[in-house]
């Protein structure tokens, strides 16, 4: 088997006993904690892509105070993140954490996870799956995008499945919505007692959606059901805390632009390498991630979209 | 395994072996590629009329999303007199990825193809008169979509869909766009033999060639191309034909028909 850089890093770390302190200075992940109810904060990423200045730190956090510790919702992109989790919850309740939550099985997402695998680690069962599935896969891409940040980050997927409907989860209750479209299973959870929605990567706000895994018609079916909730408050899975409704809207605008353009394009016989320099909207333009976002999703969905478009010839 | 092997190889060649390499025209590679002198000699023919020129121009995305369907797009239409083009990667278990015989279409072609690692794309340009123009760019990428088993094997119905092809003709802009269902097995995952597309072309209803393509191992699952005509010149329907090396005929026809 060729070595990967995974590999060699891993060998780095494990023959190196004290890497220089200048070098480990560099990639220590600064979260800030933001209150935004009563027991619950969040943790606000960069509306970036994964970058070696941002570390892969581009992916909200939500933190909820339950009987016996604080409740962790995603741990972000690497060991080292998942630690800097732990510090932080510490600090926020001496108990720590005492439950984590993966809203679906992208790697920024999950791959804090082996920090905590002391505790419950819920996600739906198709979460699971999933991540077992790609989790080798998006650990070889983010050792590439990301290279020393993730020294020593192993894939741990969720440990428990967790059904739809109203849970308690370490005492605290919470309403299980199992959605998808941004991935095969995308899980959105409503604080019952806050009113707060955390709705994962179903929902982004002035950050361009990612498309590696999405059924377009599913996802807008799932904005749907996100708006019904009626929340007071939504968390996004990457952007600011949405307390008017913007980030369904806007996702759900995108996405249907996304699908149109692309049809259009393949309608008017257009190459993948044409229709990723097509300008953008304004309104979508100056989302975080752009045009590299788009230019993926072009890559993600088109290949599917133009064979559904065009007519048989045989 | 076999990729590794294969890789191998082709450093050796590449750098110990120099002198069996040495072109008979010296380039300086834009791309530094380390590779270059050794696909000029073996897969060009070390010809002596050869030179790096901006005038092929290759676009395609930095980094390659998903590597078993990177796009790129040739155009050499700044070359006249064109004969054909070799699409290369300097770097790859098998670095000839297709030649293209424009034929009555233009120098300029859309497709889709499998990486393996980081690496400088080429597409030499050969004139009739035999001189060669060479272009470059480079695309970084994860790496395994050579090595990577096709998706097609993935699903029970790959059969029934073999050789179904989709498309059509834009007369008024000159473009063809044809995509013909078929694994492109590379031979280089475990226990799948070669299975690949190996010729295709775009015929009129008598039979004139249009267009005309040899691929090889690299190009995607599923090939899918874009040609360029003369803005209005191209008839109401053109066939497809071609076969693969298993000997399954390709046939069909792009109109310029509705959808579905
Ligand atoms: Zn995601």
């Amino acid at each position: 088997m060729r070595p990967t850089r995974r590999h060699l890093l891993g060998a780095l770390a494990a023959g190196l006993a004290a890497p220089k302190a200048f070098a480990q200075a560099r990639h220590v992940y600064d979260l800030q904690p933001r209150s935004i109810g009563d027991g619950l904060w969040m943790i606000e990423g960069a509306t970036e892509h994964f970058t070696d200045a941002n570390g892969g730190a581009i992916v909200n956090i939500v933190l909820a105070r339950g009987q016996t510790g604080l409740i962790l919702i995603d741990t972000g992109p690497s060991r080292r993140y998942g630690e800097a989790l732990a510090t932080l919850a510490r600090r926020l309740d001496l108990r720590g954490v005492s439950a984590v939550v993966n809203t679906h099985h992208h790697p920024d997402h999950f791959f804090g996870n082996q920090v905590f695998a002391d505790v419950p680690i819920l996600a739906l069962g198709e979460t699971q799956a999933a991540a077992r599935a790609e989790g080798d896969g998006f650990s070889d891409n983010m050792y590439r995008l990301l290279g020393d940040w993730m020294r020593g980050t192993e894939v741990v997927p969720p440990t428990r499945a967790l059904d739809g409907g109203s849970q308690l989860i370490d005492g605290r209750r919470v309403e299980a919505l199992p959605l998808g479209g941004h991935t095969v299973a995308d899980l959105a959870l409503l604080d019952t007692a806050t009113g707060t929605l955390v709705g994962g990567d179903l929902a982004f706000l002035d950050r361009a959606p990612t498309t590696p895994s999405a059924d377009l018609p599913c996802w807008l079916g799932a904005l749907d059901a996100l708006e019904s909730v009626g929340a007071a408050q939504l968390v996004p899975g990457h952007g600011p805390l949405d307390r008017a409704g913007r980030a369904v809207a806007q996702t759900r605008a995108y996405l249907g632009w996304l699908d149109t353009t692309l049809r259009e394009a393949a309608r008017a016989g257009l190459d993948m390498v044409e229709i990723m320099q097509h300008p953008l909207p304004p309104e979508f333009a100056g989302m975080g991630a752009q045009p590299q976002e788009f230019q993926r999703s072009v890559a993600h969905l088109f290949p599917e979209i133009e064979r559904m478009e065009l007519p048989r010839g045989n | 395994m076999i990729r590794v092997l294969a890789m191998a190889v082709g450093l050796c060649l590449g750098s110990g072996a120099w002198a069996l390499d040495d072109p008979v025209t010296r380039l300086d590679d834009p791309m530094g590629s380390g590779m270059w002198d050794y696909h000029q000699v073996r897969l060009l023919g070390d010809p002596a009329d050869i030179r790096f020129d901006d005038r092929v121009i290759l676009r395609a995305p930095a980094t390659a999303e998903d590597s078993l369907n990177v796009p790129l797009l040739v155009d050499a239409t700044g070359i006249d007199n064109v004969r054909r083009i070799l699409v290369f990667a300097d770097y790859g278990p098998i670095p000839h990825v297709l030649t293209y015989y424009p034929e009555q279409a233009q120098p300029r072609i859309g497709l889709r193809f499998k990486i393996d690692q980081g690496t400088a794309m080429r597409a030499a340009v050969e004139t009739h008169a035999g001189q060669w123009f060479v272009g470059s760019t480079y695309i970084d990428a994860a790496g395994g979509g050579c090595t990577a088993p096709a998706h097609a094997y993935a699903s029970d119905d790959w059969e029934e869909k073999l050789g179904e092809i989709h498309g059509r003709l834009w007369a008024a802009s000159g473009r063809a766009r044809v995509i013909v269902d078929h694994p492109m097995d590379t031979g280089l995952a475990d226990g799948i033999p070669v299975f690949i597309i190996e010729e295709l072309q775009l015929e009129t209803e008598d039979g004139t060639v249009m267009a005309r393509l040899e691929l090889f191992e690299p190009v995607n699952e599923d090939p899918a191309f874009s040609l360029y005509f003369e803005p209005g010149t191209l008839p109401a329907s053109l066939r497809v034909t071609g076969r693969d090396n298993n000997g399954n005929r390709i046939r069909g026809v792009l109109g310029g028909g509705e959808t579905h």
